[in-house]
């Protein structure tokens, strides 16, 4: 039964149909892994086996009854705790929802339960999503299963880390500026930031909300695209959400027809050798593959770091304004004291509930927003964003597919940047021009240096996520 | 914000000329409602000036005819009448029962004035 760990969708979906094994089994054992590798790793904030056992029941009685399986039933799932299942605790990585239980499912975990996915419990996270290593959340950091003395990345850490430890088959992460790449490239997973509105975020704690998109982390692209199948589309409670093209589907092409580009400023000053090296040696297989292989410019990248950190903190000071003590959260000390005021009670539960790196993005984000700073700030960072997507859409005239590294750094210590708040933001340097021009982005192996994986970033243009998926799925056939 | 004066340095990366003061941080702290110790309040006047300063690259750019993008794809609004709906008494129940005081099915708060 060991031999289950690291099959695909498809294999699982095959053996269920073949009654070789039934989705309760296929709980039981996945359980008993998590409680296994939960000792070293904690990819788990909540594990949810009642759950889990009741819908693999109702697929097994589905299996007895002689119907078919969608091709997700039974397939174990890795939710984040950003995102909320109905009747489960919902922490967001924070103290201030720490027992918050979500009242309704957000849609893409309607979708899946629909599909009969075992959802097996809910993953850490860096608080409110604001963090590259899963170092910022109250519960404690996860563990890389590649080094256990090294992050999994963030925010999506327990996300990937539950995937590449074969806790789970697939996972959904939130990405902002990164936060399901950088932690499925740190550990050597694959994983999708979707085109803004092809996946609703209704049920989504909210980050940055121009920027945030749920998307699939899996061990391959195939298991990557069926994740994200089943996720997209037009859903009437988040109006940003649109009707995704269903004539676009994956399919095998020539990697002779196929044009990459390269672009100039992600080859620069802060990327580490090593991983450097990866990254080319990738590109250097699609060229001897075929396909053609051009560098390219995106000159406003260099700028997008602080564009989008502006814009990230500014958004997410608006969207972090109804934990205000009253709504979610603890009463703390002072409420039931005479002469304590309404302000005091606002500045004791935010000071308590919050921990240091949601304070300082909310307090930077105030102050970009306040007057005599807004222009300065939001408004001239919501100008190079218009000027970075255009770099994007100048550059897919010329090639199909932009390729790069998702991080300019290897998987880092625990604690290694969690003091100096500015070396972080720097790990997202690669991920964060996605976010910002609205497009898709597809993290996937390419290598590694000793141990420690390398991820190789796919940039399409909007709405081609199949493109993405074409090209991942040729990048494994010739690595 | 008035009364706040602030400074560019001229480039990044040679001496960090951008500093918000010890009064800057605790007025913008104040108005976003969060509490900061003495402590805090001095880190993160370390740490926004170092943010601060790394943001001084953006001058760079020249923004002069350029729009601000407010949305990264094409969005159209999306209308519905607006006709109440039930809400479920259970999700509602629910919901209350997260916040920290309640009374008579309301979210009891501290009077504003």
């Amino acid at each position: 039964m060991d031999s289950l760990f690291g099959v695909s969708i498809k294999q699982i979906h095959e053996k269920l149909e073949q009654r070789e094994i039934s989705a309760l089994e296929l709980a039981q054992l996945f359980l008993s892994h998590i409680q296994e590798r939960e000792k070293d790793l904690h990819a788990f904030i909540t594990i949810m086996p009642e759950l889990a056992f009741q819908q693999a029941k109702e697929i097994d009685k589905k299996v007895k009854e002689g119907q078919s399986l969608p091709l997700l039933a039974g397939i174990p799932c890795a939710i984040k705790d950003s995102i909320l299942v109905k009747g489960a605790r919902c922490t967001a990585g924070s103290h201030m929802l720490e027992d918050y239980v979500a009242p309704y499912n957000a849609t893409v975990v309607q979708r899946l339960r629909e599909q009969g996915v075992l959802l097996m419990g809910k993953t850490n996270t860096d608080e409110f999503s604001m963090g590259s290593s899963t170092e910022n959340s109250a519960f404690g950091p996860t563990r890389n299963p590649h080094d256990l003395s090294r992050v999994a990345g963030g925010s999506s850490g327990g996300s990937a880390a539950s995937v590449a430890a074969d806790e789970v088959v697939v996972a959904l992460g939130g990405d902002t500026g990164g936060s399901i790449r950088l932690p499925a490239s740190f550990c050597g997973i694959v994983g999708l930031k979707p085109t803004y509105g092809a996946v609703s975020r209704y049920g989504l704690i909210a980050l940055a909300s121009s920027l945030d998109q749920i998307g699939p982390l899996a061990k391959t692209v195939e298991d990557c695209e069926i994740l994200f199948n089943a996720l997209k589309g037009r859903d009437p409670f988040d109006s940003t959400s649109v009707d995704f093209p269903s004539n676009l589907q994956s399919r095998n092409c020539d990697p002779q027809d196929l044009r990459i580009g390269v672009p100039r400023e992600y080859f620069k000053e802060g990327l580490m050798p090593q991983v450097e090296q990866v990254i080319k040696n990738a590109i250097a297989k699609f060229e001897a593959a075929g396909a053609k292989v051009e560098e390219i410019t995106l000159p406003h990248a260099p700028y997008a770091l602080a564009v989008y950190y502006i814009i990230n903190s500014s958004e997410a000071s608006a969207n972090l304004a109804r934990y205000d003590g009253m709504r979610y959260g603890t009463a703390g000390t002072k409420h039931q004291m005479p002469n304590v005021s309404l302000l005091d009670i606002y500045l004791e539960r935010r000071g308590e509930g919050f921990g240091p790196e949601v304070k300082r993005r909310i307090v930077f984000g105030a102050y970009a927003l306040s007057a005599g700073y807004y222009d300065a700030y939001y408004t001239k960072a919501q100008k190079i964003r218009t000027l970075l997507k255009q770099d994007f859409e100048q550059a897919f005239q010329k090639v199909d597919v932009i390729v790069g590294p998702v991080s300019p750094v290897l998987p880092f210590k625990i604690g290694e940047k969690i003091e100096n708040p500015l070396s972080m933001y720097l790990v997202d340097m690669y991920t964060v021009p996605v976010n910002l021009a609205g497009i898709p982005g597809l993290s996937i192996p390419a290598g590694n240096v000793q141990n420690l994986p390398v991820g190789l970033q796919l940039i399409a243009p909007a709405f081609s996520e199949h493109l993405l998926f074409q090209v991942g799925k040729m990048f494994e056939k010739i690595s | 914000m008035g009364g706040f004066q602030f400074s560019h340095g001229k480039m990044y990366g040679i001496v960090a000329h951008t500093m918000i003061t010890k009064e800057e941080v605790q007025h913008i702290a104040k108005l976003a409602r969060i509490q900061l110790s003495r402590e805090q309040v001095e880190k993160f006047q370390k740490e926004l000036s170092q943010v601060l300063d790394y943001f001084t690259i953006l001058q760079e750019v020249d923004v002069l005819s350029v729009e601000p993008l407010t949305h990264s794809i094409e969005v159209k609004n999306v209308l519905r009448e607006d006709e109440p709906r039930k809400a479920d008494p259970e999700v509602v129940q629910k919901l209350l029962g997260m916040a920290p005081e309640q009374k008579d099915g309301f979210l009891k708060v501290k009077s504003v004035f």
